[in-house]
């Protein structure tokens, strides 16, 4: 063993001796990561969210948050001499004057795609292992809230540009919240300023909650949510017989791990500057500027918002009414009805899960998706059911693409949201005991084999 | 006296030391030494390299981004490559060069009774001289929820609150000319079958083209065709010219699709298609929805053409425009038109 380099222990004691750190850091130091690859799709979430700040830090410094009409005499010609909003011009500038401002722009919207896409498989791996179990539904729960704000933070930004695109996505999300029973009109009158297309207070409002109180409330959510894993430590797998409810085996922070997670911070950098320099994402010179009075066809959000719109597209002619009284409007049963049943789903799935298994013990050991049939099979109907409805939302393109009658595909897929997800989960809840009961036969082999090795050993060596 | 207090206290400090330190080293072994791996360290090495090279190729390109073609597609291969080269340099260390065996812990205690029980007697014992806590929290909640209330009133100046009137107000009353995007007032003669046109009121300025019950859809249908019920008869100008707001019923996209793709050519009825969610309106009912979400139909605006053949309302709408919100069809009649029919 080696001493550390003077330098190194000047370096500890001056640390420890101003800020009395060092049987916490220590504690840091030694903190154990159980090793499995599903554990490190929440890191990945965490390094593109802080690509995120990082390239949304360099866009502030450009971006005009205002809706005021200017004429457009910018380097891109096709929309020279065109009125738009000071806040296209402005994205229009990053994107094809500032220098790398293209770069930045395109890693920042990849690495929007990036951070949800992390969120939802990590909290898929959450689900199917039941890892939300006590004592860790607070950790799931804050979850939950950051994949929220995660969804408004990327669809405000989505909607700040002001391009076509842009604007059509805002309205929606205006007649979405128009829609809300009883409160909606006074709601969006109150964010937005005023009936669509709002006030000019309008862009300064998503302004400043796209850079600063999303972005604030997502960054304090995950401290909260990574201070609750460390305190009750990870979860593990029951790999080798090491591993119980009461003795966690894993790789220390350092130096086991800090390479490992730092590389990983660095390669998902790495990746999403690679696909912001190389592939084009929402090219909105393209698009040119928002007017209400305009919009344009095949238009596709981002990803994430591909299971609202269509559910949006789903959703028969009708609003809710008595009499002459509208209740309920249409478009809230897609973009909202639907998605509060999703999270309500996942909000309350914990406490329905104890309900009725009975069980209200603590775990600490993760289940593998087969050990609980009830769970995965569930699961699957609600991933089915949602993965359905996305895809229903790109009905159009499939209708463009290969020509398939866009109106029967509606049809199509009216009975299959129903449908396929009671199957899909009847089918995995089979697999799940299938599996299991394979595992016991193997289980008994394997003892049934060992015993018989004992007796022929025993009687080799009686003879 | 002091003597013995000093010895029984140097006493507790050898065996709690000596205690700890054994604890050490059993439950955190130290990090365990292994044998080199110069060719995992050269590997390493020439990642780092590769990776500053990387990152020196992105300033450059920088630099002589005025020289160079295809520039962000350079910034992105020398910032992203850069990145890529120091991660898998930290990945080789972490799998091959630092010591990453498993160690085996105990997880924390599931909960600490002793301290729960002391922190509930806290609790209780601090509040011993009240005499009437229930009222005191009462007063607690009472100044704490007016607080917070004053704290969010001033958030009500953000929006116009209890307004459904600007929900109705329409720029459309008897005699406004319907002009192009240009300013140039429409004919009835300019209006083609087949063809789709947009309009608005005469006069009106950038923004009030914005607002939603500004623009129009104008399309013509053979008199032959027309379908309208009773109340609507007179609505179209010139036997068959029609205006329809050009905002959906359902989200309030921009109708934009007139006949669209997404009927096969065999389907003869012509259409007004909202590109959001594919509401489907037929002009020749009324605006009535024919398919997709929308669950009102498409407002019409009656219109007439005058001597000079020029397009004019004749009235406002014959419902509120744009997306619906709860009660929207208590207001059919528009209480800024007034005038009533011709």
């Amino acid at each position: 063993m080696s001493a550390p380099a003077p330098l190194t222990r000047r370096a500890i004691r001056f640390v420890d001796q101003r800020t009395g750190s060092a049987p916490y850091l220590r504690k840091l130091m030694r903190y154990l990561f159980p090793d499995h690859w599903s554990f490190l799709l929440g890191e990945v979430a965490l390094y593109a969210f802080m690509v995120l700040v990082a390239t949304g830090i360099y866009l502030t410094f450009f971006f005009v948050d205002s809706t005021k009409e200017i004429v457009y005499h910018g380097q891109y010609a096709p929309l020279d001499g065109q009125k738009m909003s000071e806040a296209y011009a402005s994205v229009l500038h990053i994107s094809l004057a500032v220098r790398a401002g293209l770069l930045i722009r395109q890693t920042h919207h990849w690495a929007a795609n990036v951070f949800l896409v992390a969120i939802i498989v990590h909290l898929l791996r959450i689900f199917f292992t039941g890892a939300y179990r006590k004592p860790r539904e607070l950790t799931y729960y804050i979850g939950l809230g950051m994949l929220t704000l995660a969804l408004l933070e990327a669809y405000l930004g989505y909607s700040l540009v002001d391009d076509l695109m842009s604007g059509m996505g805002l309205v929606i999300g205006y007649s979405v919240g128009l829609a809300i029973p009883f409160v909606g009109q006074n709601l969006m009158n109150w964010l937005f300023g005023g009936m669509f297309p709002g006030s000019h207070a309008l862009w300064p409002r998503m302004y400043i909650a796209h850079v600063l109180i999303f972005p604030i409330l997502i960054g304090m959510l995950l401290g909260a949510h990574l201070l609750l894993v460390m305190l009750k430590h990870h979860t593990q797998f029951r790999q080798k017989r090491a591993q119980t409810e009461h003795a966690i085996v894993g790789v220390p922070a350092w130096p086991g791990q800090a390479p490992r997670s730092i590389g990983l911070l660095l390669g998902t950098a790495g990746v999403l500057f690679l696909l912001g320099g190389l592939v084009e994402i929402n090219p909105i010179w393209l698009w040119g500027p928002f007017h209400t009075y305009d919009a344009t066809n095949g238009a596709q959000p981002d990803w994430y918002l591909g299971w609202l719109i269509g559910a949006l597209r789903l959703m028969p002619s009708f609003d809710l009414t008595i009499g002459h009284y509208t209740l309920v409007p249409n478009p809230f049963w897609g973009g909202a009805g639907f998605p509060l049943v999703v999270f309500g789903f996942l909000f309350l799935w914990p406490w329905l899960e104890r309900r009725f298994t009975g069980d209200h013990s603590f775990h600490n050991l993760l289940d593998r998706p087969r050990d609980a049939p009830g769970r995965t099979g569930i699961g699957v109907a609600m991933v089915t059911w949602v993965v359905l409805v996305f895809f229903a939302g790109s009905s159009d393109r499939t209708d463009v693409s290969w020509n398939v009658s866009y109106i029967g595909q509606i049809h199509v897929y009216w009975v299959a949201i129903w449908v396929l997800p009671i199957v899909f989960g009847l089918v995995a809840r089979r697999m799940c005991k299938e599996l299991q009961a394979s595992e016991k036969v193997l289980a008994a082999r394997h003892a049934a084999e060992a015993r018989s090795r004992l007796a022929r050993v025993r009687r080799s060596g009686g003879g | 006296m002091s003597r013995a207090r000093n010895a029984i206290v140097a006493a507790l400090v050898l065996l709690l030391g000596r205690g700890k330190r054994r604890r050490h080293t059993e439950d955190t072994p130290l990090v365990q030494p292994g044998p080199p791996n110069t060719r995992a360290e050269l590997a390493a090495l020439v990642l780092l390299g590769l990776s500053a090279m990387s990152a020196l190729g992105f300033v450059l390109v920088y630099a002589f981004a005025g020289h160079l073609p295809a520039t962000t597609q350079l910034f992105g291969l020398t910032l992203g490559g850069a990145l890529i080269f120091f991660a898998a340099a930290l990945i080789v260390v972490g799998i091959k060069l630092v010591p990453n065996e498993e160690v085996t812990e105990a997880y924390p205690p599931w909960e600490h009774p002793g301290e729960q029980q002391v922190l509930g007697e806290v609790l209780e014992e601090s509040g011993s001289r009240f005499t009437r806590a229930g009222l005191f929290k009462l007063g607690l909640l009472g100044a704490g929820g007016a607080l917070g209330l004053a704290a969010l009133a001033p958030a009500v100046s953000f929006g116009p609150l209890f307004q459904v009137r600007q929900f109705l107000v329409t720029p459309w009353r008897r005699g406004r000319r319907l002009v192009d995007e240009n300013g140039r007032p429409y004919k009835a003669s300019d209006i083609e079958q087949k063809n789709f046109y947009l309009a608005f009121p005469e006069g009106a300025s950038d923004s009030q083209k914005e607002q939603l019950p500004d623009s129009l859809v104008l399309i013509r249908l053979p008199p032959s065709v027309l379908r309208l019920p009773p109340q609507l008869k007179d609505y179209p100008a010139d036997g068959g010219v029609l205006a329809y707001s050009r905002i959906c019923t359902h989200a309030g996209c921009a109708i934009e699709l007139y006949r669209a793709p997404l009927f096969q050519p065999d389907e003869p009825p012509p259409a007004l298609v909202c590109p959001c969610h594919y509401s489907t309106f037929d002009p020749a009912t009324g605006g009535t929805v024919t398919f997709g979400p929308a669950g009102r139909d498409l407002p019409m605006l009656p219109i007439y053409a005058d001597a000079q053949g020029y397009l004019r309302a004749r009235d406002t709408f014959n419902g509120p425009v744009g997306p619906s919100w709860w009660g929207v069809r208590m207001f059919k009649q528009h209480p800024s038109s007034g005038s009533g029919g011709a």
